[in-house]
């Protein structure tokens, strides 16, 4: 073929040699490049407890699609989740595993309490659920509703992903837990 | 003779001192018989021809405290045959020491008197897995006792936000500017 | 109760689990492996923990460990006037929030001693039985996504999504709908419910037959299922199984046919039965009832238009008053505050009322001591007792026969704990 191939970027010729990867250098902030990979191919564990985690379901279903934004791959071990979402109200026999489960998911980690219950105990002030989860873990949003839509689970993971592209060095440094 | 009296007819024709009382209340019968009797009438329910009570509803526990005695254990029975529905009751002065178990007759009638002892405290005699069901092993209490508080925790308002947060309890992580 | 920020479980050694396991069930050989599965687990529908004693692969016994979602739904709704405990009700069985709303309805109405009118039961009838449908569709989605055919779950959300925008245009909320009250309903349906109903019927029947076309003739679907988990008639009665649980195995046994609540005395359909009691029976009764819910909600529309148009019962000590009388009658005033800062007592007494709920007998226990707060609520409902039944169901299989048995009897976690 004498002709070259390609399409024309900004002035300038892109032939299919130019996408194997030896196209040149790429300058960008390394905080924005990692940031970015953190929020486009984030794991959700496969975790849910009660009423919320059926709409948890349904934002990932077909009507929703929650991979649209990076998150279709839900990871039923904690080991390779980096977000939890605490689906549903938390009782006092449950606390102890919530707590375990999120030590053992590796670090950089993010939670969402999804729903009236996990963010303040909800409708069930009594004996039996702890009054919100942020008592035995950090929780970085907070979705209402009882339970909260799809769009608003999704509404709440945009605003993590917003919170998580101003992270900086420092940040990262942060011991959490 | 329709189901109802057929029921009380039997039972006080095998047990002519069980019954209490019996009582209509919208158009459900209501028996309530001597505590030590209950395994031998759910029994004669179960396996008369007549009655053949094969089906066990629920076991339900109830607490009418200041009255005595305290506690009520109701078993709701069915007949598929008959189509019909009763409740056979029996009161309970020690909650230690509750009635039989009818876990040999019906087999699910293990796990509903496990419900009843977790959440009411009533012990089935003969129950061999009375354990904590719901609750945590190490939790101290029956939530389903009147005496029982509900644990209401104060609910956070603007005007009383500041005194509650100094209480509640955060797992939290360091903010950023949180420098100590 | 709050859980240190460090090492907050300690590692227990191989013994200490052991003896701990020990508490929950008899162990039968030192030999055998001890498996704990859950609460976290991505199969057991949500906080279930099983405990396994396993030889190789095949299962010596299982032990449920439940609890982890207990809610105090019983405690709470006694200090609840009996309007306000109806909220309490809906977040039971999260998949079936009308049947269990009606479920406590029923009970608070036979306590009274009033009755709905034929409009409010006719809407009732509706929705519960489109609230069956949706709950059988997130079944079907999810027990066949534990079974790999991870398909028929995205077609199922698909539909469930219709059913929750009526639920929504109806009540104003997708799940937790609240919407029947003592007497009738919170408010009369839309003018665009009957198209939106009459369209659901039109297109739900083909897309059953999708469903049945991606699984039934499935070699793998039918291997997991057909000889699994079997359980003969006399065992499930025995064992308190009701629903497609009991159907499966050969009894016909529907609360709807036996003590007909509402209206269902009217209508005109079948109770599907099957034989082999396994896990497929239980499925293709699922799959049936589906297909006669759609034939009860088309005889229901149908009667609609001719019955009256009062939806609420018009007694205004149980059901608050119409919002336009509150400025023209005093007496409406009064008794509107009166419902709203007190509620309607209940006489001294016991209700019980049973309802067939998407997933067997769903029972409500009243007490009333003469206030407006009930002294005792009580509800038996169906995946507690069915749920007991798995140890049974699940003898002598395989790991992964057990996935395909709790799918097949369809627990819901915050129904079993309450």
């Amino acid at each position: 073929m004498g002709m070259e191939q390609g399409v024309t970027r900004m002035g300038q010729l892109i032939t299919p040699n130019d996408k194997s990867g030896a196209a040149g250098i790429v300058t960008h902030r390394l905080e924005d490049l990692v940031n970015w990979g953190r929020t486009n191919a984030m794991w959700p564990m496969l975790f849910g407890l009660a009423c919320c985690a059926i709409e948890m379901m349904a934002s990932q279903a077909s009507h929703y699609d929650a991979s649209r934004f990076g998150m279709e791959l839900n990871r039923p071990s904690p080991r390779q989740s980096d977000l939890m979402i605490v689906a549903g109200r938390v009782s006092r026999k449950m606390a102890p595993v919530v707590r375990r489960l999120y030590e053992q998911m590796p670090e950089p980690k993010w939670v969402i309490a999804m729903g009236d219950c996990a963010s303040c105990g909800g409708i069930f002030n009594n004996y039996a659920i702890v009054q919100g989860v942020d008592e035995i873990i950090p929780v970085d949003v907070y979705v209402a509703g009882c339970p909260p839509r799809p769009e608003a689970l999704i509404d709440g993971i945009m605003t993590l992903h917003e919170s998580i592209r101003q992270e900086d060095f420092k940040t990262w440094s942060l011991e959490r837990g | 003779m329709n189901h109802n009296d057929l029921v009380i007819s039997k039972i006080t024709g095998a047990f002519p001192d069980a019954i209490e009382e019996t009582g209509m209340f919208r158009d459900e019968l209501t028996v309530t018989i001597l505590q030590e009797y209950v395994h031998g009438v759910c029994k004669l329910l179960r396996d008369d021809e007549d009655l053949k009570y094969n089906f066990i509803i629920d076991i339900v526990g109830d607490d009418y405290l200041p009255e005595y005695p305290r506690f009520a254990v109701s078993y709701h029975l069915r007949s598929m045959g008959n189509v019909h529905d009763f409740r056979l009751r029996t009161m309970v002065e020690d909650p230690d020491e509750g009635p039989k178990t009818i876990g040999d007759l019906w087999k699910i009638a293990t796990w509903l008197e496990m419900e009843v002892y977790d959440l009411m405290g009533i012990s089935f005699e003969g129950n061999g897995s009375q354990r904590r069901l719901f609750l945590p092993e190490d939790w101290v209490g029956h939530p389903l006792r009147k005496d029982y508080p509900l644990g209401y925790e104060e609910v956070q308002f603007s005007f009383n936000y500041d005194a509650i947060q100094e209480k509640k309890p955060y797992a939290g992580r360091r903010q950023l500017g949180d420098e100590s | 109760m709050l859980v240190p920020t460090g090492d907050t479980v300690a590692e227990v050694t191989v013994e200490e689990l052991r003896a701990k396991m020990g508490t929950l069930m008899e162990i039968e050989s030192e030999e055998n492996m001890l498996l704990s599965m859950g609460p976290q687990h991505p199969s057991t529908h949500g906080v279930l923990r099983l405990l396994l004693e396993l030889d190789g692969e095949k299962i010596v016994n299982l032990a449920p460990d439940i609890g982890f979602l207990h809610t105090g739904v019983e405690k709470s709704m006694e200090s609840k006037t009996y309007v306000k405990g109806l909220v309490m009700t809906d977040r039971m069985d999260y998949l079936a929030p009308m049947s269990n709303n009606l479920g406590y309805i029923l009970a608070v109405e036979k306590l009274l001693g009033i009755e709905s009118p034929p409009r409010a039961q006719l809407i009732r009838m509706i929705l519960v039985e489109m609230q069956r449908i949706s709950s059988h569709l997130v079944w079907l989605g999810t027990s066949a996504l534990d079974l790999a055919a991870m398909t028929v779950f995205l077609y199922a959300f698909r539909e469930r999504e219709y059913i929750l925008d009526v639920f929504e245009m109806v009540a104003g909320q997708r799940m937790m709908v609240s919407y029947f009250r003592p007497g009738g309903l919170w408010r009369d349906v839309p003018a665009e419910f009957e198209d939106a109903v009459r369209e659901f019927l039109r297109f739900m029947p083909a897309r059953i037959d999708d469903y049945e076309g991606l699984l039934k003739n499935n070699p793998i679907f039918l291997k997991r299922c057909k000889d699994v988990g079997v359980i003969s008639g006399e065992d499930a009665i025995s064992w308190g199984l009701t629903g497609a649980c009991l159907r499966g195995s050969g009894v016909d046994w529907d609360i709807r046919k036996k003590f007909p609540y509402l209206m269902y005395d009217q209508m005109d359909f079948e109770v599907p039965v099957e034989y082999e009691g396994d896990v497929y029976a239980r499925y293709s009764c699922r799959m049936r009832e589906m297909r006669e819910s759609l034939r009860i909600i088309e005889q229901c529309m149908d009667m609609l238009p001719k019955v009256g148009k009062e939806f609420n019962l018009d007694d205004w000590k149980f059901v608050p008053p119409p919002r336009s009388t509150l400025g023209q009658s005093m007496e409406a005033v009064i008794h509107h505050f009166k419902l709203w800062t007190e509620g309607f007592k209940a006489p001294e007494g016991y209700a019980k009322v049973s309802i067939e709920s998407p997933r067997g007998e769903f029972m409500c226990y009243l007490r009333g001591d003469g206030t407006s707060k009930p002294a005792r609520v009580h509800f038996r409902t169906p995946s507690y007792v069915n749920l007991a039944a798995i140890p049974t169901l699940s003898k002598d299989l395989y790991v992964a026969d057990l996935i395909a048995i709790i799918g097949s009897t369809d627990i819901v976690l915050g129904e079993i704990d309450r």
